[in-house]
């Protein structure tokens, strides 16, 4: 059963990718899709027995490396966590996977997105069932791959392949703090197997490790460097470059993989391994700032992109931004359940961008829409259900809101409830990130969708509503995001959490920011909606009554602006302090260091002074037979002491 | 099984073969070249086929030398013919006896001149690869090693680019120094134990003293073979001259004789002088992984960037095995394996694309995956396994030895770590301007997928890389105790030599 739900998807790519030509198109549509929703069915079977049943399980299929103490297996591991996760990823994988039918339709390649959209199911699937942290890296590099492969989908582009490299760059960098990660886990515990490690952490809790000639916590090092591994993956600042520039990837992907899935991963990982992140608060403390500095600086530049895909990607951002400061309070719950809502949401976001822009023959600035409610209503419609749940709308106090609403303000409430000097710089951020979100997310709806249009008579003329392939999926994904937090609420965060979760999330009793956050002040549980409607009100002001503001606005606060539209200037940055500097170190190396150094002195210097020694040489070769039997006689006395020397020597 | 000098035919089997081509081939000259084709095709599938009897018959639960065959061949100087092979040596074997038909097989159509002369090199090439791996004798290992240069030397010199010379010449500078070297070396630790049987000079325990000065000797004939930086500079010029064969072997096997002399001879035999000069063995690695990416990123021609990128991988290698402990020698091991395969078919890759526009400027081409696809699909493979992704060779000894590095010095570890970004990136950025775009260039717009002889000379490759990243174990179970025998020995006599130390000062 579960290797089922596992390889399923891997089954699909194999025959999407090898036999795509013979298959046909259609055929190819045909396998995929139908074998993911047969692995979507078995997850919820799986999640059923698993999660609401409570019977978490381990399947070894067969050893992969043995080298010494190290031993780690091919393993898939199903318990509360994967299984919540195993739902998100094939129900929401099910359904990019059918609207794709209809978006890809005129593309040239449709086997081979396909392939590579079943092959990334595969890897995600392999990273969420791990029982080891090997196994986890193996899923996290293939995420990655299908993540650059699909990126660069398009690879007549230039932008694309930029796109794609720029993407497995930075999580390489990332890469290498997971890898390092991993090795001090191992040093420290002696095995690389998730529950051997969770097991002995409580005993580590003051082990020391020795980590480039310094001595720390050793459990701290640990977590960091994990952290950072989680980080990459999940566009948190520092590392987030990589997301927005994935937007040049199909819509679709973005949906997928860079929203709802593999960016949540580092998510998945850092609860994955709560029970050694709840032994260093150190390492909690740099989570917490980490993620509420991304929410709300990701947040800024969100508010004046005019890409419709890169303002939901820097929204992302900022949105994983606020997960990992739920894990930073040790909210891991809550920080799981957003990740659920969000994937609904987001996705929904995605695809009805995705509808917007097939509606407007590809065209993704949003200077060039407007006025497009009437034309695409379905749409229309689907993109206000995720923006609410995006911005969190709900009624405090009841159950009646939309999904994000109740994910997001437990996380929220939790880190005002942490009672701690970061919890409260987390609380503000969010605040702060959430009014920013509610703005940006309906100044894309107000000038996407309202105003006169601005696109020319030509592609007005072939806007048109999706085919159904393409707007029946997003009900689904409409449903989640109006139902999924209201169901959820009592089981992810709410009375139920113990019992559901088990052993796969641990929270030490002293950390009881999301216990202690159903009974905070009734002002933090208005707060957030207060900044949300406000957000969409001020968006209103400026979009919709005052068109004439926003320009007045930037022209005001230029360097504000300008900071904001230019992403605070990390690519820039980067490629001042790494790009070129490689590209010129690595000319540098090549010319002067081994042409002219090392060659220069080396082999050719060597060739150059023999050739010399040999002109000067040839002057003493003078023909006499006495001095060839003298250069001879003292060849022999050379050796023959030497023989001598080292004789009696011995 | 014991009587049967299975491992003495597997290597003497191509040098038969060789002299049979030499002696048997008659007729025209299209009949001369299809027969020492054909000929030297089934020699060396006949010698694979032998060598993978080794393996099936080598039994995996000793560390002793297996398939031993002895016979005394100058008595007067204690010389010996005696041939074995243990966990650590029975792959690279294997390894030699593998990429010989593939590269027969990559020379099929492109070597037109001297076909004969050719096939005869290469075969004679096989029998001093696998002796070398083999011997048992030091005399006859330096024979074969030294023996191995000659061919390697004609293949670059003879049927090598218009640089030829030059390059090979700078290849043979640069060996013969370090060998000159390792013969006085070997002399010296003649006189000193009065043998030349490599199992028993393994147990001799050299004076420490002595053991730094023949460390350096053997040092410098197999660092510039690794090749470590800064010796390095002969591997870009001899790949590029070499025709695409003599870059797979020089790649897949030759690069591998200097680490394995590091792991048959100066561990076990030295591990003194070793523990001593591991920092500086570190800081070479270190400089090669970081140095040699750095300068693959700026590389206009393909076969010197993959040449680059091997001596940053063989970084990797030299750091695993002078980490001494049980993850990383053998992730040391397999790395040179996956190298062997990996690095093997990226220059296949690169011959396939030479073999049609004949220019290795990375310019020239661009948008190859519109005509070639199942190319663009193989290529894609091998650059995924030299940057290390989990499920291919390449991440199973990269991480093995990463693993062991960081509980050796956590320094290293990080640092050739940055290896794992910089390698990703010149090889991204390779595929990208060789594979990805659009086809522009007038010639390439014609330009064909690879042929089944191609696919035929990929297809062991591509298993054996995905065979090793998913079930390494079939591997890693052959190599184990042997090296775990090695390690023991080594940190014994460091041990031994610690407490003697202490005894002496004690008893002052």
């Amino acid at each position: 059963m579960e290797a089922a739900a596992v390889f399923l998807p891997l089954l699909g790519a194999a025959i999407a990718g090898f036999l795509g030509r013979m298959i046909g198109d259609k055929g190819a549509q045909f396998v995929t899709c139908s074998l993911l929703v047969l692995a979507t069915l078995v997850s919820w079977y799986l999640f059923i027995v698993v999660a609401l049943g409570g019977d978490p399980r381990t399947v070894v299929l067969f050893e992969w490396i043995s080298s010494g103490d190290l031993t780690l297996s091919w393993a898939l591991k199903v318990d509360t966590l994967t299984a919540v996760m195993l739902i998100v990823v094939t129900t929401v994988s099910a359904v990019v996977h059918i609207y794709s039918i209809g978006y890809m339709h005129h593309d040239k390649s449709v086997a081979r997105f396909f392939a590579y959209l079943s092959l990334f199911t595969f890897f995600m699937l392999m990273l969420v069932t791990s029982d080891n942290l090997v196994q986890l890296f193996f899923g996290w590099e293939g995420v990655g791959l299908c993540s650059y492969l699909l990126i660069g989908f398009w690879y007549d582009k230039p932008s694309a392949n930029a796109a794609a490299i720029k993407a497995f760059l930075v999580n390489r960098v990332g890469d290498v703090g997971f890898a390092l990660g991993i090795f001090a886990v191992y040093v420290l515990f002696g095995t690389v197997n998730l529950d051997e490690i969770f097991r002995a952490a409580p005993g580590m809790a003051d082990a020391t490790l020795i980590f480039l000639g310094g001595e720390y916590h050793a459990l701290t090092i640990i977590c960091l460097l994990l952290f950072i591994g989680a980080m990459g993956k999940s566009a948190q600042l520092g590392l987030h470059t990589w997301l927005p520039d994935a937007m040049e990837g199909p819509t679709p992907v973005s949906a997928l993989i860079h929203a709802a899935t593999m960016v949540t991963a580092g998510v998945f990982m850092v609860v994955r391994m709560s029970p050694l992140f709840e032994q260093s608060e150190t390492a909690l403390m740099v989570v917490t700032i980490v993620g509420a500095t991304t929410a709300v600086v990701t947040a800024t530049i969100g508010l004046t992109q005019f890409d419709i895909k890169r303002v939901i990607a820097y929204s992302t951002c900022s949105q994983l931004g606020y997960m990992f400061f739920a894990i930073g309070v040790s909210a891991y719950p809550a920080a799981i359940f957003h990740l659920m809502t969000h994937a609904f949401f987001k996705a929904l976001l995605f695809l009805g961008s995705g509808s917007v822009i097939h509606a407007m023959s590809d065209e993704q600035d949003m200077r060039k829409m407007g006025g497009l409610w009437k034309l695409i209503p379905v749409t229309y419609g689907l993109m206000w259900i995720g923006s609410l749940s995006l911005a969190g709308i709900g009624i405090p106090g009841t159950s009646i809101g939309f999904a994000g609403f109740f994910s997001k303000d437990a996380i929220i409430e939790s880190a005002f409830a942490a009672n701690s000097a970061v919890g409260t710089y987390a609380f503000w951020m969010g605040i702060a990130a959430a009014f920013m979100t509610a703005f940006y997310s309906w100044r894309l709806l107000f000038m996407t969708f309202h105003g006169d249009p601005r696109c020319d008579e030509k592609t007005l003329a072939h806007v048109h509503e999706s085919p159904k392939v393409m707007i029946l999926p997003l009900f689904l994904l409409a449903a989640g995001a109006i139902f999924s937090g209201a169901l959820g609420y009592q089981l992810f965060v709410g009375n139920g959490m113990a019992t559901f979760w088990g052993d796969s999330i641990q929270m030490l009793p002293q950390h009881s920011a999301l216990i202690d956050a159903h009974n905070v002040p009734v002002w933090v549980k208005v707060l957030p909606i207060l900044v949300g409607v406000g957000g969409i009100g001020l968006a209103y002001w400026m979009y919709m009554m005052r068109p004439d503001i926003p320009a007045l606005l930037a022209a005001k606060l230029q360097p504000a602006y300008l900071l904001s539209y230019n992403k605070w200037y990390f690519d820039e940055i980067y490629e001042r302090i790494f790009v070129r500097p490689a590209f010129v170190l690595g000319r540098g190396f090549w010319k002067a260091g081994d042409e002219a150094l090392i060659d220069g002195v080396g082999p050719d210097g060597i060739a150059a002074t023999t050739l010399r020694l040999a002109r000067r040489a040839s002057a003493l070769q003078s023909g006499y037979l006495y001095h060839y039997a003298f250069a001879m006689l003292i060849g022999v006395v050379v050796l023959i002491t030497w023989y001598f020397f080292t004789r009696t020597a011995g | 099984m014991t009587d049967f000098p299975l491992l003495t035919i597997t290597i003497f089997m191509p040098l038969a073969g060789a002299l049979a081509i030499l002696l048997f081939t008659r007729g025209t000259p299209e009949q001369v070249a299809g027969n020492a084709r054909w000929g030297a095709l089934w020699v060396s599938l006949g010698t694979f086929v032998a060598s993978v009897f080794l393996w099936i018959n080598f039994d995996d639960g000793t560390a002793a030398f297996q398939f031993v065959a002895q016979r005394e061949w100058i008595p007067s100087l204690n010389i010996t013919y005696k041939v074995g092979v243990d966990g650590i040596s029975l792959f690279f074997v294997l390894l030699s006896t593998l990429l010989t038909p593939i590269c027969i097989l990559a020379s099929w159509e492109t070597i037109k001149d001297r076909v004969k002369e050719y096939m005869v090199a290469f075969l004679v090439l096989e029998t001093f690869m696998i002796g070398m791996f083999s011997a048992l004798d030091f005399i006859v290992f330096y024979i074969f090693f030294e023996a191995v240069l000659v061919p390697m030397f004609l293949i670059i010199g003879v049927w090598g680019g218009p640089r030829r010379v030059y390059a090979a010449f700078k290849f043979f500078l640069y060996t013969l120094f370090g060998s000159v070297l390792m013969l006085l070396a070997i002399i010296a630790m003649y006189l000193q134990a009065n043998t030349m049987d490599i199992p028993t000079l393994m147990r001799y325990g050299f004076d420490p003293e002595l053991q730094t000065w023949l460390w350096l000797a053997f040092f410098a004939s197999f660092a510039v073979k690794v090749p470590m930086w800064p010796v390095h500079t002969w591997l870009p010029d001899a790949h590029v001259e070499a025709p695409t064969a003599g870059s797979v072997i020089l790649a897949g096997v030759l690069l591998k004789m200097g680490a394995y002399g590091f792991l048959r001879f100066s561990l076990p035999m030295l591990p003194e002088a070793s523990a001593f000069f591991t920092p500086m063995v570190f800081t070479l690695s270190v400089i090669a992984v970081i140095y040699t990416s750095l300068v693959a990123l700026a590389q206009e021609d393909m076969k010197k960037l993959i040449a680059y990128s091997s001596v940053a991988h063989m970084g990797f290698v030299t750091v695993g095995i002078f980490a001494v402990n049980q993850q990383a020698v053998e992730g040391a091991i397999i790395q040179m394996l996956s190298h062997g395969f990996v690095s093997s078919a990226l220059f296949l890759c690169v011959g396939v694309v030479y073999d049609r526009i004949h220019s290795r400027e990375i310019s020239r081409y661009g948008g190859l995956v519109h005509r070639m696809p199942r190319y663009a699909v193989i290529f894609m493979l091998f650059m995924l396994a030299s940057v290390g992704l989990p499920g291919t060779s390449g991440f199973v000894g990269e991480f093995l030895i990463l693993l062991g590095a960081f509980g050796a010095n956590t320094w290293v570890a990080l640092l050739i770590a940055t290896g794992m970004v910089l390698g990703a990136a010149y090889m991204l950025y390779l595929y990208r301007r060789v594979i990805f775009g659009q086809l522009t260039k007038e010639d390439l717009k014609s330009i064909l997928d690879l042929s089944p002889r191609e696919l035929a000379m990929f297809a062991p490759l591509v298993i054996l890389v995905l065979w090793m990243g998913i079930y390494p174990a079939s591997f890693l179970d052959t190599i184990s105790v042997s090296v775990a025998n090695l390690l023991e020995n080594y940190h014994a006599s460091l041990a031994a030599t610690q407490s003697g130390v202490k005894a002496l000062a004690a008893g002052r």
